[in-house]
C-alpha cells in the first residue's frame, strides 16, 4: 500500500510513558469491584479465605499483570493479532466439542496441560477483535452492502452455533449480542436492522420448537412459573429471590447472611454471588455495586469516544458492551427477571478463567486508552 | 490515496451517534435492574425475611414426660424408665452401614428382620439422622456399647424415657397401656407430639382416659438448620409441661392379693369402700403385661391374646354382661319389701318347683326347701320364694327397685368401654323385642335369671348400696395433679330401713348361719365377718328331658359348658366397710371356689385397713396435695 503508513499517526511512547497513560482512575474501579467479590467469597465460606477467596485474589493479581502488560503492547499489534487469535479461538472451540470433558452436563472445557481452558470465554474477546478488525476497514456505506456484511455476520453465526451446540445459552447470546452491537456501532443500515429485530421476534417460538435444549425449556418454564416446582429446578430461582428480598434495606451484615450461610443458595460463590451480597448488604450494597459498575462502563464509552482508530473505537466498545451484558444477564438472572442461563457476574463470581479473561479484556480497552491518539488508516491490518 | 478521508469523519460521526444511543440503553436498563432490587429489597423485603426464616428455623417438639399413675399409698403403678437406646448416624460409619451393624450385631443382638428394618429407615432418611438400631436394651447390654464405643464409629448411646408398668399384668385392665398413635387417635386430636416419632398414647384404662392429664403439653426446641436440615444451633427451648400424676383409689397390696387368688382363672373381682365408693381393688384375669404394648406386640402374641378362650383382653369387671343369677335376689327382697306389695312375713312352702301356667319353673333344690320366709329364702336361695315374690309384686316393681340400686346404667367409672347392662321392664321390651310382657319372664327376672345382665362392677356397687344404704358409685380416680376429685355427698337410697335391715340380715345369714349357702366358707375371724350372697349364672339350657332325668352336676360337664359362678358380699358384716362382687367364668363347681376367693380378700382387705394396723402406716400420700413422693 503506502510507504507511509503509520509516520502520520505513529506517536511512539516509551514504557514509562505509557505507564503513565493508563487510566488509573479505571484501574483504582476495578480493584474496588474485585474487592467486593473478594468480600462476598470470604463471606459465603462462612468467615474464611479458603476455599475461594485466596485462589480468587491470586487469580486478581495475575489477572492485574495481565491487564498492565496487554496494555503496554501497541494497539496495532492487537489489531493485527485480531484474525489469528478468531483463528485459534474458532479451533479451540470446535476442539472443545468434540474433546471437551462434560462438566455440570455441558462441553465448555478443554484441557490443556495443567491448564482447563473455556475456549467460549476466549471466542468473546477474540469475535471482538475480529469483528472490530474486519468493521475497521469498512465506511458506513460499506457496512450495509450484502456481500461486505456477510463476512461479520459468518465471524459471528459460526462460534455462536458452536456454543449453543455446546450448550451455553448464555454465552451464545452474549457472542451474539456482541457481534450485533459492533454492526449496529459501525453504521449498519436500520434498512437492515428493522427487518433483523422483526425477524428475531417472529423466529422465538421456531427456536424454542428446535433450537432450545430440553433442560433450556424447562428453565424458561420454571422461571415463568417457579411456584409450579418449588422444589425442583424452581429451587435455585426462588432461593435467590428470598435471599435478595430478605436483606431489604441495609442487608443482614456482613457475614450474617442466613440463606447464604446455611447453604440455601445454590452456586453462591459462582453465579449466584450477587444473591449473597443483596442479602448481606441489602438495597444499599446492591445499588452501590450497580454504581461501580456503571461508572466502569462510563470509562470504556469515554475511552472509546476518546480513540482516534475506529479499531479501537469498536474494540473499546465491544469489550465494555461485553462487560455490560454479562452484568445485565446475571442480575437479570438472579433477581428473577431472566431464566438461568449460567452466567457469572464479571470481577466477583469465583472463577479463573472469567477473571483472566475479564482482566485481559480490560487491558485492552486500556490498550486503546493508552494508545488513544494513534490513528489508522482504514486499509491497515495492523504492525506485523 | 489519502489516508484519511470524509469516510472517516462521516462513520466517526455515526459511531459518536450511536454510541450515545448504546449508553441510553445501558442507563435505562441499569434502571430497571436497580428497580428491580427495589421492587425485591424494600417493597417485598418484609415477606422475603419471614420466607427466610421459615428456611432456617425449625420447630423440634420434646415429648413431655408422662405424668405417672400411683396407688392411694403412692406407690408407683406407672411410671417413666430409661429407656437405653442405641443409633447409628449413618455418615459417621466409616467402613459403610453394612460393617457398622455387623460389628454391633456382635455386641447387641440385631435379628434379620430389625436389620431389614434399619436399613430401610436410613434409606429413608438424610445421612445425618440418627437410626435407632436397638432400643429397650439392659443396662448390661448398653454398658457393653458403650465399652467398645471407641470402636463402634457412627454409634451413638442414647437415654431416652419410656413407659414402664412394674408389675405387669397384675394392673392391666385398670391402667391399660400406652402405644405407639394409630391414623384414628388423630382425627379428633391436634396435638402436635402425636405427630412425634415414637410417641405413645394412653390406649385403654386410666392411662386412655385420663390421657390429656397424663400427657403434659409438648415443649419445643427452635434450631437453625441449613438447607439439607443438618441442625446448626439451638436459638431457644421451651421444654413444655411434664403431664400430671394420678392417683388411684386402689390398694396396690390387696390388688395384688387379688391378682393372685383370681390366678389363671377366667374371673372379675371388685373391692370397694362402702362409705366412700373408692375402688380398693379392681381385677379381672387373666390380663396381659402392658409394658408388651409399649414396647411393640408381636403379631403372635396379639393373637395369641386375641383367641385365648379367658379373652385376657377383655375388662370382664366393666365390659362382662352377665346374668346375675342369685345375687339379684336381694335387690329383689328389696325392691319388694319396700313397695309395700309384699308383707313382711310374707312365706311359701317349696316343693321344689312351681307350676304356673304350662310351665314349670324349678328350684335349684330338687327336694324343695319347705316353708320358708325372705329371711331362709335368702339364706338358701330358694327360687320358689323369689318366684312367688316376683308374681305377687310384678315386673314394674322390680324394674324399679333395681333402677334404685343402679343397675340397668353405668356406673360411670373412670375407666372407658363400661357396659350398662340390662333391667328388663314392659317398655324396654317393646322396644327391644316389639313384643308385650310376659308374666313368666316376672318369674325369670325375680331369680336373675332372663333378661337380665349386670357387669361385676355393677354387683359390686349393688352390694355395697345394700350394705350402707346409701347411693355409693364406684370411683376408682383419687387425684389428679393437684386437685383432689371431688366426691359428692352420698344420698340414702328411697328404701325403707326396714327393707334394708331384712335384706342384711338375709345376706349375713347366707354366710353366718347354718343352712345358708356359703355358710362353709364363712370369715370365722370375730368382727372380720362377711354377709354375701351367692349366685349362678346359667350357660346352657337345661331340657325338659334333663329336668327328669336329674340335672347334670356342673362338675361333671366341660369347662366351657359350666355355669358362671358369682359372689357379692361386705364385710364386716354389722358394721360394713368393704363390698366385693366377683365373678367365675365356668366356675359353678361343688367347692365353691369363688367363694373361697371372695373371703380370702375381704378379710386381706380388713386386715390391711389403717384401723385395722398396730404400727404405723403411711396413710394416704395423696392427701398431702398430691405431691410428689
Amino acid at each position: 500500500m503506502s510507504s507511509r503508513p503509520y509516520a502520520a499517526a505513529r506517536r511512539t511512547l516509551s514504557i514509562g510513558e505509557k505507564l503513565l497513560e493508563i487510566n488509573w482512575g479505571l484501574v483504582v474501579l476495578i480493584t474496588m469491584v474485585a474487592c467486593v467479590g473478594f468480600a462476598m467469597l470470604y463471606s459465603v465460606a462462612g468467615g474464611r479465605f479458603q476455599p475461594w477467596a485466596a485462589p480468587q485474589m491470586e487469580r486478581f493479581v495475575v489477572g492485574f499483570i495481565v491487564l498492565i502488560a496487554v496494555a503496554l503492547v501497541d494497539i496495532r499489534v492487537w489489531m493485527s493479532l485480531a484474525y489469528p487469535a478468531y483463528g485459534v479461538a474458532l479451533l479451540l472451540l470446535v476442539a472443545t466439542t468434540v474433546a471437551g470433558h462434560v462438566g455440570l452436563g455441558a462441553q465448555r472445557w478443554i484441557e490443556l496441560g495443567p491448564l482447563q481452558l473455556q475456549p467460549s470465554e476466549l471466542m468473546k474477546i477474540s469475535l471482538v477483535l475480529a469483528l472490530a478488525r474486519y468493521l475497521h476497514g469498512l465506511s458506513v456505506e460499506d457496512v450495509s452492502k450484502p456481500l461486505k456484511l456477510a463476512i461479520p455476520l459468518g465471524m459471528i453465526a459460526v462460534p455462536t452455533v458452536l456454543v449453543l451446540m455446546e450448550p451455553n445459552l448464555g454465552t451464545a447470546t452474549i457472542l451474539m449480542a456482541d457481534g450485533c452491537s459492533l454492526l449496529f456501532l459501525a453504521g449498519l443500515s436500520w434498512w437492515w436492522i428493522a427487518p433483523a429485530v422483526t425477524g428475531v421476534v417472529a423466529a422465538v417460538p421456531i427456536a424454542w420448537q428446535f433450537l432450545l435444549h430440553d433442560y433450556q425449556k424447562r428453565r424458561v418454564m420454571t422461571f415463568l412459573n417457579p411456584a409450579n416446582d418449588a422444589l425442583g429446578a424452581g429451587w435455585n430461582i426462588s432461593q435467590a429471590e428470598i435471599a435478595m428480598g430478605s436483606g431489604g434495606f441495609a442487608g443482614k451484615g456482613f457475614g450474617q447472611g442466613t440463606q447464604s450461610q446455611l447453604n440455601f443458595l445454590p452456586e453462591k460463590e459462582t453465579d449466584f454471588i450477587l444473591t449473597a451480597l443483596g442479602e448481606e448488604f441489602g438495597f444499599v450494597g446492591c445499588v452501590a455495586l450497580m454504581l461501580l459498575f456503571a461508572t466502569v462502563i462510563f470509562y470504556g464509552i469515554r475511552i472509546a469516544m476518546a480513540s482516534r482508530s475506529q479499531f479501537g473505537r469498536l474494540l473499546s466498545m465491544g469489550l465494555t458492551l461485553n462487560f455490560f451484558f454479562y452484568i445485565m444477564i446475571n442480575a437479570a438472572m438472579v433477581m428473577g427477571l431472566i431464566p438461568v442461563v449460567g452466567i457469572p457476574m464479571p470481577l466477583i463470581s469465583y472463577g479463573g478463567t472469567a477473571m483472566l479473561t475479564v482482566m485481559f479484556g480490560f487491558g485492552l480497552l486500556m490498550s486503546v486508552h493508552v494508545h488513544r491518539q494513534v490513528e489508522i488508516p482504514r486499509s491497515s491490518g495492523g504492525i506485523i | 490515496m489519502p489516508l484519511f478521508d470524509r469516510k472517516d469523519k462521516s462513520r466517526y460521526a455515526t459511531f459518536t451517534r450511536r454510541t450515545l444511543m448504546m449508553g441510553g440503553g445501558i442507563a435505562t436498563i441499569l434502571a430497571a435492574l436497580g428497580a428491580r432490587l427495589y421492587q425485591l429489597q424494600i417493597l417485598e423485603g418484609e415477606e422475603f425475611m419471614t420466607r427466610a426464616d421459615e428456611n432456617r428455623v425449625n420447630q423440634r417438639l420434646l415429648a413431655p414426660l408422662r405424668g405417672r399413675i400411683l396407688d392411694r399409698f403412692g406407690v408407683e403403678l406407672a411410671t417413666n424408665r430409661r429407656n437405653y437406646r442405641v443409633d447409628l448416624i449413618p455418615e459417621q460409619a466409616l467402613e459403610g452401614v453394612d460393617a457398622a451393624l455387623d460389628t454391633i450385631g456382635r455386641i447387641i443382638v440385631i435379628s434379620p428382620r430389625e436389620r431389614e428394618r434399619i436399613l430401610h429407615d436410613i434409606a429413608e432418611n438424610k445421612h445425618f439422622v440418627p437410626t435407632t438400631v436397638a432400643e429397650n436394651l439392659t443396662w448390661d447390654e448398653f454398658a457393653r456399647v458403650n465399652l467398645h464405643l471407641p470402636y463402634l464409629p457412627g454409634i451413638q448411646p442414647e437415654v431416652g424415657e419410656t413407659r414402664n408398668y412394674p408389675f405387669g399384668d397384675q394392673l392391666s385392665h385398670v391402667l391399660g397401656y400406652v402405644a405407639a398413635v394409630s391414623p384414628d387417635d388423630k382425627t379428633n386430636d391436634d396435638d402436635p407430639l402425636l405427630d412425634l416419632p415414637g410417641f405413645r398414647i394412653g390406649k385403654r384404662g386410666v392411662e386412655k382416659a385420663f390421657d390429656s392429664q397424663v400427657r403434659g403439653t409438648a415443649g419445643a426446641s427452635r434450631v437453625e438448620v441449613n438447607a439439607y436440615g443438618r441442625v446448626i444451633r439451638e436459638l431457644g427451648r421451651d421444654p413444655g409441661v411434664p403431664g400430671s400424676d394420678v392417683y388411684l383409689t386402689v390398694d396396690n397390696e390387696v390388688q395384688k392379693f387379688v391378682a393372685q387368688r383370681l390366678g389363671n382363672e377366667s374371673a372379675a373381682c371388685v373391692v370397694m369402700d362402702v362409705a366412700t365408693g373408692d375402688v380398693i381393688a379392681m381385677a379381672s384375669t387373666p390380663g396381659y403385661d402392658p409394658n408388651e404394648f409399649n414396647v411393640g406386640i408381636t403379631e403372635t402374641q396379639w393373637k395369641g391374646l386375641n383367641e385365648d378362650d379367658h379373652h385376657p383382653l377383655i375388662n370382664k369387671v366393666l365390659s362382662g354382661i352377665y346374668p346375675p343369677g342369685s345375687t339379684f335376689k336381694p335387690a329383689v327382697a328389696l325392691s319388694a319389701l319396700d313397695s309395700g306389695l309384699l308383707p313382711a312375713d310374707f312365706s311359701v312352702n317349696c316343693t321344689g318347683s312351681l307350676q304356673f301356667g304350662n310351665y314349670v319353673f324349678h328350684c335349684w333344690k330338687k327336694g324343695g326347701h319347705g316353708h320358708v320366709d325372705l329371711h331362709r329364702g335368702i339364706a338358701a336361695s330358694c327360687d320358689v320364694f323369689f318366684y312367688e315374690v316376683a308374681k305377687r309384686v310384678g315386673i314394674d316393681t322390680i324394674e324399679n327397685g333395681a333402677h334404685k340400686l343402679g343397675l340397668g346404667y353405668q356406673t360411670h367409672i373412670e375407666i372407658p368401654g363400661e357396659k350398662a347392662g340390662v333391667i328388663p321392664g314392659r317398655a324396654w321390651k317393646e322396644a327391644t323385642y316389639h313384643a308385650a310382657w310376659q308374666q313368666g319372664e316376672t318369674l325369670n327376672t325375680g331369680i336373675g335369671q332372663g333378661y337380665v345382665l349386670v357387669t361385676p362392677v355393677q354387683l359390686c356397687m349393688l352390694a355395697a348400696r345394700v350394705a350402707s344404704g346409701n347411693q355409693v358409685v364406684p370411683r376408682i380416680v383419687r387425684v389428679v395433679g393437684h386437685n383432689v376429685e371431688q366426691r359428692p355427698q352420698l344420698k340414702r337410697l328411697e328404701f325403707s330401713d326396714a327393707a334394708l335391715a331384712a335384706v342384711q340380715s338375709g345376706m349375713n345369714a347366707v354366710t353366718n348361719e347354718p343352712g345358708g349357702t356359703a355358710y362353709a366358707w364363712r370369715i370365722p375371724n370375730p368382727g372380720f365377718e362377711m354377709a354375701g350372697k351367692t349366685g349362678t349364672a346359667q350357660v346352657r339350657r337345661i331340657s325338659k328331658e334333663e329336668h327328669l332325668a336329674g340335672v347334670k352336676k356342673n362338675d361333671e360337664l366341660p369347662w366351657n359348658l359350666r355355669d358362671h359362678a358369682l359372689f357379692i358380699a361386705y364385710a364386716p358384716a354389722d358394721k360394713p366397710r368393704y363390698a366385693l362382687s366377683i365373678l367365675l367364668e365356668h366356675g359353678a363347681v361343688a367347692s365353691h371356689p369363688h367363694v373361697q376367693m371372695a373371703r380370702d380378700i375381704l378379710l386381706f382387705a380388713q386386715q390391711r385397713d389403717p384401723v385395722n394396723m398396730t404400727a404405723a402406716y403411711p396413710i394416704n400420700a395423696a392427701d398431702n396435695g398430691g405431691a410428689r413422693l
